[in-house]
């Protein structure tokens, strides 16, 4: 049995974990059910030996233990199966399996026929009929998947952890992994299995616990409850902030976008986007709700031009067809994009604050105005109390919360009419959060339209007139801001 | 801002110490006639290291600036000694030396761009596909030239590799004229901006609107045209165009950019550093001839002083 005691793991600014108790039980399947930020990622990290530095304890088999990294994780018999596989495309099966373990005959050589043997073996108790010498990189995602859990048994894993393992597999696929899970179960293991799929979470697990920002909430047997009560747990939180009035006055639309779709980069027969249409209008808030791989930051992408060789559908802006092949396009049209990671797509770290702000609003083949660059950039700090030091200061340096005004800021100087923001206040403080949240509703205030996508369903309802909920690629409901709440929210996404 | 400073005074120091220990050991080192000569020799690596900061600074790199220095030097002399001659149109065209320089100057360019385009347009590594170019123009070289030397380029070609104006080498004035020239587009224009933007964090500066590709496919061309630049320089300098010039140049250039503290992955770094790079090389390379150091040992000296200049580098990031 694998249990979790108090373990509590602060980053800085947020606690992340509090105190959280869990069991795991041996020939079981358990499960771990909680909203996005709900802290789950954090925890399996603990497990596996990735974070070291946390409080409470571990025990494996009622002995405490602590690993001190993820080797040491492994030998004690916990395995991981990741969201995104970890696996080496251009080796094959035999090489993946035996990565860092290789098999060495007495000269010290690889022994490659008794590693193919016992690959064969694992193959064939997976019931997976393929070569032990395929390259991975021809495997189905569902097989791969297999690989990795024969990479699990291979390293004889008795706790074998699984992170959305069915979120990119096929219904046959997923049927076989369930199948096999079973097999695991009856030889003792105990698998942990974290989704966001209730009816595969009914049929397959037989304990849950659920977890709300960082804190264990409760814990049973699967059997003794009902979907709507564990919805009711995940999203039971108060709700601190006050819920937006829907703004009810008839308006026109501005953006209407037309059969969105945009083919999966791997898999023939899944769409990223599947055919989506919908419309913003003019001063309006549209809220788009959806769990992790929903298509919420792809939609935004190909709206603004990121896609555009791989996408079909058509846009129009104030009755006007526009043709968006490029960001630039996009900019030129009055659209905005504040992206989901600030550190990788919204700022250039190494360079300071004025020269972030203004990148989006240089005219093309000129000298740079460093005066109207600095009263620019000294605009936007005043006004959205941007705390800097000063406009020459990297924007590296700064806070969480002040890189996001700073990226805010940015698109705010080209002047746009529709202004898209992607999960505005992830990773920043309540303070800041709630200051983003101001600017935002200040913004329509001013006539801009707007679109926020987030997976707080809180945030939401307290900016939006209207949410749209997105599940695998398509729009599943829409909902004005009188009619929601956390429970269709998040029934819609599921 | 502060970060940079420290950097560069780094490198100063280090360029400090450099030339006070040499002066200490030959007293020949600290003569005007002495230093003059150092900076004519490093003229030539600080024109293709200031194109060369460009192209790192948009986390790429050109290996192909040595040959193209060779090619466009090539290319210049053979113009200003035989000319084009059409003989099916019966027709012949003359250069001047003005004229040779242009072309030579415009050749370099071209290829640059080349470079550029085929790394944007089929998303290749730069690494790559200039290593292509580094094969191909040297080839081209030997094309041209049947591996012999072209000689006797004129005395008003040659003035611009060994003349004198105001006191002062020509090729010293060109090279800084160049340097002016750079440092001002990398700090006071917008395309200078986002040479750094795009080096710094590509997929932010395509998401503000950039033209990712545009600007590098000027990066590139501008590296190619200081290619052609140092390809005028050292052949007027020999008064001669020699197929094997510039062998290796492209080490000598990418070794003053990264001692000179700009970063290989991009979006930091200047080019101002990489001049006090290129002349931290010179002075090395000066001293240690001057020591009367084996020609072997001042290979082994400077792949030390490139490996301790990297090793500080990543210790300052780190603080």
């Amino acid at each position: 049995m694998l249990k979790a005691i108090n373990i509590s793991k602060s980053f800085p600014g947020v606690k992340a974990l509090n105190e959280v108790n869990l069991s795991f039980y041996p020939s079981k399947v358990n499960a771990i059910l909680g909203e996005n930020g709900a802290g789950k990622s954090t925890l399996l990290k603990i497990l596996t030996g990735v974070y070291t530095d946390y409080e409470g304890e571990i025990q494996l088999n009622d002995q405490p233990v602590k690993f001190k990294n993820i080797k040491d994780a492994q030998k004690a018999g916990i395995a991981i199966i990741h969201q995104e596989l970890n696996l080496i495309p251009a080796l094959n099966i035999v090489d993946n399996l035996f990565l860092g373990q290789e098999i060495r005959n007495s000269w010290g050589l690889l022994d490659t026929p008794q590693m193919t043997r016992i690959t064969k073996e694992l193959l064939q108790k997976l019931e997976l009929n393929i070569s032990p010498t395929t390259l991975v990189q021809n495997l189905k995602v569902g097989e791969q998947q297999l690989i990795e859990i024969a990479k699990a048994l291979l390293a004889d894993a008795q706790v074998i952890l699984m992170d959305e393992p069915t979120s990119a597999l096929t219904d046959k696929e997923i049927e076989n992994l369930h199948r096999i899970i079973a097999d695991l179960k009856k030889e003792g293991k105990t698998i942990v299995y974290i989704s966001h799929k209730m009816d595969e979470l009914f049929r397959i697990a037989e304990t849950y616990t659920v977890m709300r920002d960082g804190k264990s909430i409760d814990a049973g047997e699967m059997s003794q409850t009902t979907e709507q009560d564990l919805i009711r747990k995940m999203v039971g939180r108060e709700i601190l902030i006050q819920k937006k009035q829907a703004n009810t006055t008839d308006k026109n639309a501005l953006l209407s976008i037309r059969n969105f779709t945009l083919p999966h980069h791997t898999l023939k027969n899944r769409n990223l986007l599947d055919n989506i249409s919908f419309e913003l209008n003019e001063g309006e808030i549209l809220g788009i709700f959806g769990l992790m791989g929903a298509g919420r930051t792809e939609l935004l992408e190909t709206i603004f031009g990121v896609n555009s060789t791989k996408s079909k559908g058509s846009i129009s802006i104030g009755n006007q067809d526009v043709r968006i092949q490029l960001p630039k396009d996009a900019i030129r049209h009055g659209m905005a994009f504040v992206t989901e990671d600030r550190k990788t797509e919204g700022l250039v770290l190494g360079m300071n604050v004025a020269a972030n702000i203004s990148l989006t609003t240089l005219s093309e083949n000129s000298l740079l105005n460093e005066q109207s660059e600095r009263q620019l950039a000294k605009e936007y700090i005043s006004a959205l109390a941007i705390k800097t030091p000063s406009a020459q200061q990297l924007c590296v340096n700064l806070s969480g919360g002040n890189q996001q005004k700073v990226v805010l800021a940015k698109w705010l100087a080209t002047n746009p009419k529709i202004l898209m923001l992607d999960e505005p206040t992830r990773g920043i403080d309540i303070n800041a959060k709630n200051e983003i949240y101001e600017i935002i509703k200040k913004l329509a205030a001013e006539g801009k339209s707007i679109i926020v996508v987030s997976s707080e369903i809180p945030e939401l309802l307290a900016l939006a007139d209207r949410i749209l909920v997105m599940s695998e690629g398509k729009l599943k409901a829409e909902f004005s801001a009188d009619e929601a709440n956390e429970d269709k929210l998040l029934k819609a996404a599921i | 801002m502060n970060k940079e400073l420290l950097k560069k005074s780094q490198s100063l120091i280090a360029l400090f110490v450099l030339c006070l220990a040499i002066s200490l050991l030959s007293d020949k080192f600290l003569t005007a006639n002495n230093l003059w000569n150092v900076l004519r020799q490093i003229s030539v690596n600080v024109c293709i290291s200031v194109g060369m900061t460009l192209v790192v600074l948009t986390a790429g790199i050109d290996l192909s600036v040595g040959s193209v220095l060779a090619f466009t030097s090539a290319v210049c002399a053979g113009l200003l000694k035989n000319g084009i001659a059409l003989e099916s149109f019966d027709l012949f065209i003359g250069f001047t030396t003005l004229g040779g320089i242009l072309a030579a100057l415009l050749i370099g360019l071209l290829i640059g761009v080349f470079n550029g385009w085929v790394i944007t347009r089929f998303s290749l590594p730069p690494f790559v596909v200039t290593l292509a170019m580094l094969t191909v123009a040297r080839g081209a070289t030997m094309l041209y030239t049947q591996g012999m030397p072209i000689s006797n380029l004129g005395t008003s070609f040659e003035y611009i590799g060994s003349g004198w104006l105001i006191g002062i080498p020509v090729p010293v004035w060109i090279s800084l004229i160049v340097v002016l020239i750079v440092v001002f587009i990398s700090k006071k224009t917008t395309f200078g901006r986002y040479i750094y933007a795009i080096g710094g964090n590509e997929k932010a500066a395509f998401l503000s609107g950039i033209n990712i590709n545009s600007i590098k496919l000027a990066v590139y061309g501008i590296a190619g045209l200081m290619a052609a630049v140092g390809g005028v320089l050292v052949s007027s300098r020999l008064n001669s165009a020699q197929p094997n010039a510039g062998t290796s140049y492209e080490l000598d250039s990418i070794a003053a950019v990264v001692i000179g503290g700009t970063s290989l992955s991009g979006g930091i770094g200047s080019v101002t550093g990489t001049v006090i790079g290129a002349t931290i090389i010179g002075v090395l390379n000066n001293g240690l001839v001057l020591l009367n150091v084996s020609p072997f040992w001042q290979q082994v000296v400077k792949g030390l002083v490139i490996l301790l200049a990297v090793i500080i580098d990543q210790k300052s990031k780190k603080k």
